[in-house]
């Protein structure tokens, strides 16, 4: 069942045409990888989940893009509270300058929570299911800066699914951490598409492979082919998905 | 060696000495500041070449700045009081001599007024005399008073650094003036000015932050004097007919210039520290839902702290120090302040406003030496934790 | 929808806040220009003060503070900026450095009633120049020597070590690299510093008190040893200790513009030099 639908997307930065004519269907419950090179789109379309791209100035887009069939770009949206539902994580861990503990109560309390034993339940709930809890548990005042990057990066995990998202956007969430660090969150993002849905951005073609159900090939901003994840590596339908996959791509 | 060579020697000396020049330079101002001071604690705080004299009979043989004070005003009358036996006080001064001695009994000359005291003095038991010294035979009884001290300088509640027999030196009002003023000054800015900065930073539009920027940076070139004329004829009035006031020169007029003052500088070091906060913590944040403003309080500001405390140090640094536009509009009496509405004297404004009348080396002129190397430390203080909060990132 | 409106409060009060700090500063700015404006003329900017202060010019302190914006600049320039290089290109990189760069940073802090309680007691006392114009030039040069050192030393920390490492690769000696290559990227933000040090000359009332302001001071008298009438002490005396201060208001609201317009100047230049030099 798809959750999120694209519709004739027309993205525009200034003149600059960032996505063209995207159409495509993201499964519930499914992690959906978008591969490209840089500049391709895949981030900027990522971003239009949750209108993130609203932040820069002279952005402009039309066609439609609905979550559970509504369009989220309808004036009557409220951005807050899609980001609510859309959460998101970043290339780079960014903490908080705030306590382990509060940096995941932050993410409850600007969405109104004010009940502290709902909070703490969330928090602890929230650590468990992101593998960290076994390593800070003892520590939660500790402030969240002095943690490794790749605790960081799985911290801003937790901090994301603590509100509860339908869906976690994936912006190469793993391109600033060591390989082990980067099992551990490929480890978690397998476990956590059980309650969500998840759409990643990567850089790292085995990543692709090892972790997504569907993989999306995007390039100057067109959406070239979709798919199972193993008919894009092991039987592309279009020749410039082969030649990119396959690492011979100009 | 070739004349190429001796030349590039030639003013590479030229530039280490003057580098060297103005280290010694900094040291010397530090150092001379304190030392022009720092002697008012060696001496009795009696006027420059005076002492105090008693009957040799009298066996209190110390006495303090205060006890003569409550002398002079009648608070204080007989020996018993301090120590000694029952006999009236009975202060005799330079301005008395007149009264006592005709012309012929002292001589065309004056030759004979030593000798008469000294017959002045053994007459009366209950005398406190405080004469010049020259004046004074050395077989006279003087009686020691006790030296200015830094705790009397630190508490004392009294400044009367030019009044006679026995000047006052108690700093407190003054400090406690200065305090008042600037933490006035402060309550007004702060706030202000990290709201203006978060406006400048995250809200502005670039045409209307550039021409707001222009207009802070223009404003902090002005001079204070300037400054404090304004105060007097706008914001002193103002507040005199809002308070219902006999005067408007009050801490509180103070405090308003002083916040004005210190404003730009303000807004223009907490805008930067805002504006230096990493784009992707603000992106992560309202990638959580919370709402811009949520954004801005609980996660910009925080992570600006550092840079936001550090302005606000150097503003109070500021404003602590700042000199004329305080002397003009805060009335200058040296009470205990109270209130904000009551005229008070700062360090600076009592330096400013009394060291054209101390003369050159005496008690007044170092107490304000005093004064002036207490405001050095306190700006240094301000100075120097301004910079260790910004460096601890 | 609570956040969003709390958002909505938020975000107006402080825009009109905002907006109302800034035009009420203007306020002053424009106050004292409208009311300035009357009093100024050419007599009023060429003649000397008449009958008591109550008429009359302040041709004597803009002279005033003219004189003592050049012999300040002439004793602290070439010190500071030779100190600046000093400190940047030849000082060994020691807790030595470190603590005079910490003093100078705290000393550009300082009050200026300190530095003028300096000024009184090494220049007019102890040795012995009284209140004249060289002690206040001298006063007022150590003033902005801190901040000239500081300029200097901040404009040459940003021009690149590859530079100087080409200068030198090329068989230049340490001095012509120094003088040559760095100095003149440097140049244009050390001049901006300098042009501002100067504006901060012009405005400085307490380290002049007592070191070289004169009340009242109609001659023009081109000597060292005389005390000078300037802007902004005149502006001081006017606004406080006047015969009859309603009647002097005119001359002060004068004095205080033609003070602000000087200090405008210098700083609006300051940024029009940077511009025009880096262009270059």
């Amino acid at each position: 069942m798809a959750i999120i639908e694209c519709k004739n997307v027309n993205l525009f930065y200034g003149k600059n045409q960032a996505l063209k004519l995207i159409n495509m269907d993201i499964d519930a419950k499914s992690i959906t990888a978008f591969i490209g090179p840089s500049g391709c789109g895949k981030s900027t379309l990522l971003r239009t989940f949750n209108r993130m791209n609203d932040l820069i100035p002279g952005v402009k887009i039309d066609g439609a893009i609905s979550i559970e069939n509504k369009n989220i770009y309808d004036t009557d949206i409220n951005v807050n509270d899609l980001r609510k539902r859309v959460g998101m994580v970043f290339q780079k861990p960014t903490p908080f300058q705030m306590s382990i503990y509060e940096n995941i109560a932050y993410g409850l309390r600007v969405n109104g929570e004010t009940n502290n034993g709902v909070i703490k339940d969330k928090v602890e709930s929230a650590l468990k299911q992101s593998a960290l809890w076994d390593e800070v548990s003892s520590n939660l005042k500790k402030s969240a800066t002095q943690l490794s990057g790749g605790q960081q990066q799985r911290l801003c995990i937790a901090r994301t699914i603590a509100v509860e998202p339908e869906i976690i956007l994936m912006d190469e969430p793993t391109s600033a951490l060591d390989p082990i660090s980067t099992a551990k969150i490929e480890e978690l993002v397998k476990e956590l598409v059980k309650k969500f849905t998840i759409v990643i951005v990567t850089h790292n073609m085995q990543q692709a492979t090892r972790i997504s159900h569907k993989t999306a090939f995007f390039y100057m901003g067109e959406l070239i082919e979709f798919d199972i994840t193993n008919n894009i590596f092991k039987n592309p339908k279009i020749e410039r998905t082969a030649n990119y996959v396959n690492g011979n791509f100009g | 060696m070739n004349l190429a060579k001796l030349k590039d020697k030639f003013f590479e000396s030229v530039i280490y000495s003057t580098g060297i020049i103005s280290i010694v330079i900094v040291l010397f101002i530090v150092y001379f500041l304190f030392k022009e001071g720092i002697g008012i604690f060696d001496k009795q705080p009696l006027e420059e070449g005076y002492c105090a004299v008693v009957h040799h009979y009298n066996h209190v043989n110390k006495i303090s700045p205060e006890q003569i004070k409550k002398i002079v005003e009648g608070d204080l009358t007989n020996w018993k009081d301090l120590g000694g036996s029952y006999d009236s006080i009975y202060l005799f001064t330079l301005s008395d001599i007149e009264y006592k001695f005709t012309a012929e009994e002292l001589g065309e000359n004056f030759e004979h007024l030593n000798e008469k005291i000294a017959q002045y003095v053994s007459l009366n038991t209950g005398i406190l005399a405080i004469l010049p010294e020259k004046y004074v035979e050395k077989s006279l009884t003087r009686i020691k008073l006790d030296k200015v001290s830094l705790a009397g300088f630190f508490n004392g509640q009294d400044w009367y650094p030019a009044s006679a027999p026995s000047p006052q030196f108690g700093a407190l009002p003054i400090l406690l003036g200065s305090l008042i003023v600037s933490i006035g000054a402060m309550l007004i800015a702060i706030p202000i000015g990290i709201l203006v900065a978060i406006f400048l930073a995250e809200l502005a539009s670039p045409a209307v932050k550039n021409v707001m920027k222009s207009a802070t940076e223009l404003l902090s070139g002005i001079p204070s004097v300037v400054y404090g004329f304004f105060g007097i004829v706008v914001v002193v009035p103002f507040i005199k007919d809002l308070f219902n006031l006999n005067i408007g020169e009050t801490a509180l007029a103070g405090s308003v210039i002083l916040a004005i003052i210190a404003l730009p500088a303000i807004i223009s070091l907490a805008e930067d520290a805002i504006s230096s906060v990493p784009k992707e913590l603000k992106i992560a944040s309202l990638a959580l839902g919370a709402s811009h403003w949520q954004t801005i309080v609980r996660v910009m500001v925080p992570a600006a702290s550092s840079g936001i405390i550090s302005a606000s140090i150097l503003g109070i640094g500021r404003a602590f120090g700042e000199t004329m536009a305080v002397l003009m509009v805060t009335g200058n009496a040296a009470l205990m302040p109270t209130t904000f509405l009551q005229p008070v004297r700062t360090i600076t404004a009592t330096i400013a406003a009394e060291l054209g009348e101390a003369s050159t080396g005496g008690l007044h002129y170092q107490s304000l030496f005093i004064l002036g190397s207490i405001l050095f430390v306190i700006t240094f203080i301000f100075n120097l934790s301004a910079e260790l909060v910004a460096a601890k990132k | 929808m609570k956040k969003e409106l709390v958002q909505k409060i938020a975000f107006t009060s402080i825009t009109i806040l905002s907006f109302t700090i800034v035009s009420v500063v203007l306020l002053i700015l424009g106050f004292i220009v409208v009311k300035g404006i009357g009093a100024i003329n050419i007599d009023f900017l060429t003649k000397a003060p008449e009958n008591g202060m109550m008429d009359g010019g302040i041709f004597p302190a803009i002279l005033g503070t003219l004189l003592l914006i050049l012999g300040s600049a002439a004793i602290a320039f070439p010190v500071g900026i030779l100190s600046g290089i000093y400190m940047n290109e030849y000082a060994a990189n020691n807790w030595f450095k470190k603590f005079i760069g910490m003093m100078t940073n705290n000393l550009a802090g300082v009050p200026s009633i300190v530095f003028g309680l300096f000024g009184l007691a090494i220049f007019v006392n102890f040795l012995g120049f009284g209140v004249s114009i060289l002690s206040g030039c001298l006063t007022l040069g150590i003033l902005i020597l801190p901040v000239i050192i500081r300029t200097t030393e901040e404009s040459l920390k940003t021009i690149e070590d590859s530079y100087r490492q080409a200068s030198l690769a090329l068989g230049a000696s340490k001095l012509q690299t120094t003088f040559s290559v760095v100095l003149p990227m440097a140049f244009p933000n050390i001049v901006t510093g300098l042009i501002i040090s100067i504006g901060r000359v012009a405005g400085e009332t307490a380290p002049i008190i007592f070191t070289c302001a004169a009340y009242y001071l109609p001659e023009i008298i081109l000597s060292f040893q005389t005390p000078v009438m300037a802007l902004p002490y005149h502006l001081y005396v006017m606004a406080t200790s006047g015969v009859d201060l309603n009647a002097s208001r005119k001359i002060a609201f004068g004095t205080a513009l033609v003070l602000m317009t000087m200090v405008f100047i210098l700083n609006l230049s300051a940024g029009a030099v940077k511009k025009y030099m880096s262009k270059k």
